[in-house]
């Protein structure tokens, strides 16, 4: 009967890895549980970074758990006379000590250039950090995007008002204005692996590059700050398209002229 | 104190029948053992409701707006048997400050901690045996207000656990939310009321009134954890008090400390401004960053008692282990902003969270492998303590190796706010705290009530409970890798998320089962309580000195005056032939 504890536990090492074996792999019956579809360079090392912790995760895991279920095996009452009475093994205690810890500082420091490119260092042009692309008011339950027009500024008589729909220019980085009307939202994009809270009196930005995507497609953007009933369906879209079609949609977006003002904040 | 000896003085409470004795014995009750009791029953009732409402979650998730069995009607008769997105955000909120607040705190400081810490440290009783019964009545007008504000008029609190500002401070922002969050934040002024009543109980019996010998690294990993905890929670809840009480006059007084200004929801524009709500952000975290601290440790040092006793051996490590329970509380204190990576707050101060975060993971880590250690080269014997303790080490290393997942900051980015946090902190809290929980409940049983529970029915509920879970929480951690949000009525209104669904029904099932689990054990601990085998004084072998008294131990615990000569775990000291010396034998 002890055995049988032993393999239980032994089935924490087994199925668990071989859920993550078989998701990261695509096999069923884990299938697309991995991480979707990337279509920004930022996220490219986002998802280096998740598939590396996982790694060591992994290891740490397997190893740890395993030795549990070995424990419960040979160490079982029926097997032993008598326990063993040590009390501690400093060798031991330092070796798992300081291997941990220089695994940690590793991680620590190599993360350090993935979050500076996400949130620290806005891209620049021309000396300046580069002006918003569209600024996105977060609302009760929906986002909406504002466009500068033709004079390249957002606040002016010309800007491009939609409702949900966000335009972005392919292969070029994009810097989004983040405001909030009520209450906390945060743009979520899975896609592109971003995601940032808007905080209402704040003004926050956030910028990625997109590539590879496929400019018939929609991507969806969700509120990942619970913001009150509607939250669940506070639904955006995404449309990366190469730089003309940009150009395009934001000429015939200007001219329907679907709204024309800017609310002005009271 | 140690030299001077503190000596217990047996008290001769006045006998007194009928009525009167009974109320004064079991409802005003002083005597620790008794106040310990009473906190444990009130938070199995609300570990029912709890779950209750975390059933409702799932079922929602799995065959969400579909009339829900059995319970549908009697819980939401009003929406005809189905969850409404309001409703649904009121499941959520009440589920996490339920299990938190009324459940896993008081469970583990309040019950465990005043069953066992002047039985462990040979103390008659607390040192304040009168603000001992204070601290649990103040739970009672908690438990009135949170009743009182699930069944206020509209649907409940919904601005989540963590009650974020201007959502939970706007009174529009939910619409129909009514009183609801104002009682809600009221009720969780209480809780931290009793929670500083019994911190600064157990601090200074700890410190005061340990009997002779027993040196403060005499002290079991189960006071120390609950010493480092009461401390936790003295130097934190003041922060949390202090916020609520702002939230609450902010709702109520129309001053601004969470507002911007010219602020407006839903039409509604807030009076006053000047405020910024991620000072609230900061502020709760300040607490309830710790809070997770509080919810764990204890069971940390219940789980390092227990694989000691049953493996027959010395805890493996046990000053680093003590070390690292006071190097998890101190750097507790300055990792709150993980949980604000992304809040807006400044991006390069979120590189120091990160890497105090990384370095809280080395005493974590250490502690699982002095655990390891002790089961290797033990004579192990496997009982329901010792499969649920096993169960917690096993667990926690999922718990804790999410964390580093989650502390990555582009990572977390990522995942947060997704299934990924939410199987984090359920492998934490559930698979980690309540798993020990349960590993203490089994353990101290026979000292608690004088018979031993069921040994064949804690395994199948310990089975159960480890199979269930697992197959509940662990796929929520492939749903957080899809992107997969929490707090979603409805997420599969998301093309993306749309395939997600089966997953999401398995793990209906799984919780269901685990629902099921829960209730052999009901069984299990209440039949054995009139019903049990009688349990001898010392039932496990076991070292410390709560094994020394009658089980149940009498008013007053010693009918002699305790010395201790030892630390707690010389189990198969080679010169002994028995395999165990406790702490009180010359
Ligand atoms: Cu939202
Ligand atoms: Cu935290």
């Amino acid at each position: 009967m002890n055995r049988f504890w032993s393999l239980l536990f032994l089935c924490v090492p087994v199925l668990g890895m071989g859920a993550y074996l078989a998701s990261y792999f695509d096999v069923w019956p884990m299938q697309s549980t991995w991480l979707p579809e990337n279509v920004s360079v930022g996220g490219r090392t986002i998802d280096r970074l998740f598939n590396l912790i996982h790694l060591i995760c992994a290891v740490i895991f397997v190893s740890t758990t395993t030795v549990l279920a070995v424990a419960l095996w040979i160490y079982r009452s029926s097997n032993r006379q008598r326990a063993s009475h040590v009390h501690s093994n400093t060798r031991l205690e330092i070796i798992w000590s300081i291997i941990p810890a220089g695994i940690l500082i590793f991680l620590a420091l190599y993360q350090y250039e993935s979050w500076a490119n996400d949130k620290i260092r806005r891209p620049m042009e021309n000396g300046k950090p580069k002006p918003p692309t569209a600024l996105i008011i977060a609302k009760q339950f929906g986002w909406e995007v504002y466009y500068p027009g033709l004079d390249g500024k957002l606040g002016t008589k010309d800007d491009i008002y939609v409702e949900n729909e966000l335009y972005v220019p392919e292969n070029e980085d994009v810097v989004l204005q983040l405001e909030s009307r009520d209450v906390i939202h945060s743009l979520f994009v899975p896609v592109l692996r971003i995601k940032q809270d808007i905080v209402p009196g704040m003004t926050h930005y956030c910028w990625f590059r997109a590539e590879n995507a496929d400019p018939n497609k929609n991507y969806e953007i969700a509120c990942t700050e619970l913001c009150g009933r509607g939250h669940y369906r506070m639904k955006g879209w995404l449309h990366i398209v190469p730089r003309e079609q940009f150009d395009q949609v934001m000429l015939e977006l200007g001219t329907a002229r679907i709204s024309t003002k800017l609310p002005t904040k009271e | 104190m140690v030299d001077e000896g503190h000596t217990v003085e047996i008290h001769h409470p006045p006998q007194r029948g009928g009525v009167l004795g009974f109320v004064t014995k079991y409802i005003f009750a002083t005597d620790h053992k008794i106040i310990g009791i009473q906190f444990l029953f009130s938070t199995l009732i609300w570990f029912a409701i709890g779950g209750f409402l975390a059933l409702a979650i799932r079922w929602q998730l799995a065959w969400p707006w579909s009339d829900m069995p059995i319970f549908g009607n009697w819980l939401f008769a009003a929406e005809g048997g189905q969850i409404t997105p309001e409703f649904y955000s009121m499941l959520f909120t009440m589920h996490g400050t339920i299990m938190i607040f009324f459940v896993v705190i008081p469970v583990l400081a309040g019950a465990f901690g005043n069953f066992l810490i002047p039985l462990m440290i040979g103390a008659d009783d607390m040192a304040f045996p009168k603000l001992n019964m204070l601290s649990y009545w103040f739970m009672w007008p908690a438990f009135i207000l949170m009743t009182m504000s699930f069944f206020s008029p509209g649907y409940g609190p919904g601005a989540g656990w963590t009650a974020y500002p201007p959502l939970s401070v706007i009174n529009d922002a939910i619409p129909g939310s009514g009183d609801a969050q104002s009682l809600w934040t009221l009720g969780l002024v209480f809780v931290g009321i009793s929670s500083m009543l019994g911190s600064l109980n157990y601090m200074t019996t700890i410190i005061q009134m340990r009997a002779p010998g027993m040196t403060m690294f005499r002290m079991p990993m189960t006071v120390w954890a609950l010493f480092i905890t009461a401390l936790l929670q003295a130097f934190a809840l003041p922060v949390l008090t202090s916020a609520l009480l702002m939230q609450l006059s902010d709702r109520e007084l129309g001053t601004g400390f969470y507002l911007a200004e010219g602020l407006s929801a839903n039409n509604a524009t807030a009076v006053a401004g000047g405020g910024q709500p991620l000072l609230w952000q900061h502020l709760f975290w300040f607490y309830s960053h710790p809070a997770v601290y509080i919810m764990i440790l204890p069971a940390m040092g219940f789980v390092s008692d227990i694989l000691s006793c049953f493996s027959r051996k010395p805890l493996f490590g046990y000053r680093p282990m003590v070390f690292s329970i006071c190097g998890i509380a101190g750097l507790g204190f300055i990792v709150w902003g993980h949980h604000m990576f992304i809040s807006g707050m400044n991006p390069v101060l979120g590189l120091t969270f990160m890497v105090s975060t990384m370095l809280i993971a080395l005493p974590s880590g250490v502690k699982v492998f002095n655990w390891l250690a002790t089961l290797w080269g033990g004579k192990i014997q496997i009982t329901s303590p010792l499969l649920f303790a096993a169960g917690f080490v096993a667990m926690f290393i999922i718990g804790g190796l999410s964390g580093i997942v989650m502390a990555a900051t582009t990572v977390n980015q990522y995942v947060t706010e997704t299934y990924f946090i939410v199987a984090h902190f359920h492998y934490v809290l559930f698979a980690g705290s309540v798993l020990g929980m349960f590993a203490g409940f089994y353990y101290w049983f026979p000292k608690m009530f004088g018979r031993m529970m069921n040994d064949t029915w804690g395994k199948v509920h310990f089975v159960m409970t480890f199979v269930f879970l697992n197959g509940t929480f662990f796929p929520m951690h492939f749903l957080g890798n899809r992107g997969f949000p929490r707090r979603y009525a409805d997420p599969y209104q998301y093309e993306q998320f749309a395939d997600l669904l089966p997953m999401n029904q398995f793990m209906t099932i799984c919780a269901f089962g685990m629902a099921a689990a829960q209730l052999i054990f009901l069984i299990n601990f209440f039949g054995c309580m009139f019903f049990g085998k009688r349990a001898e004084q010392n039932p496990w072998k076991a070292n410390t000195l709560e094994w020394m008294a009658d089980s149940p131990p009498p008013h007053g615990n010693f009918t002699t005056q305790p010395t201790i000569y030892r630390g707690p775990y010389e189990y198969s000291q080679p010169k002994r032939s028995d395999d165990y010396w406790p702490q009180f034998e010359p």
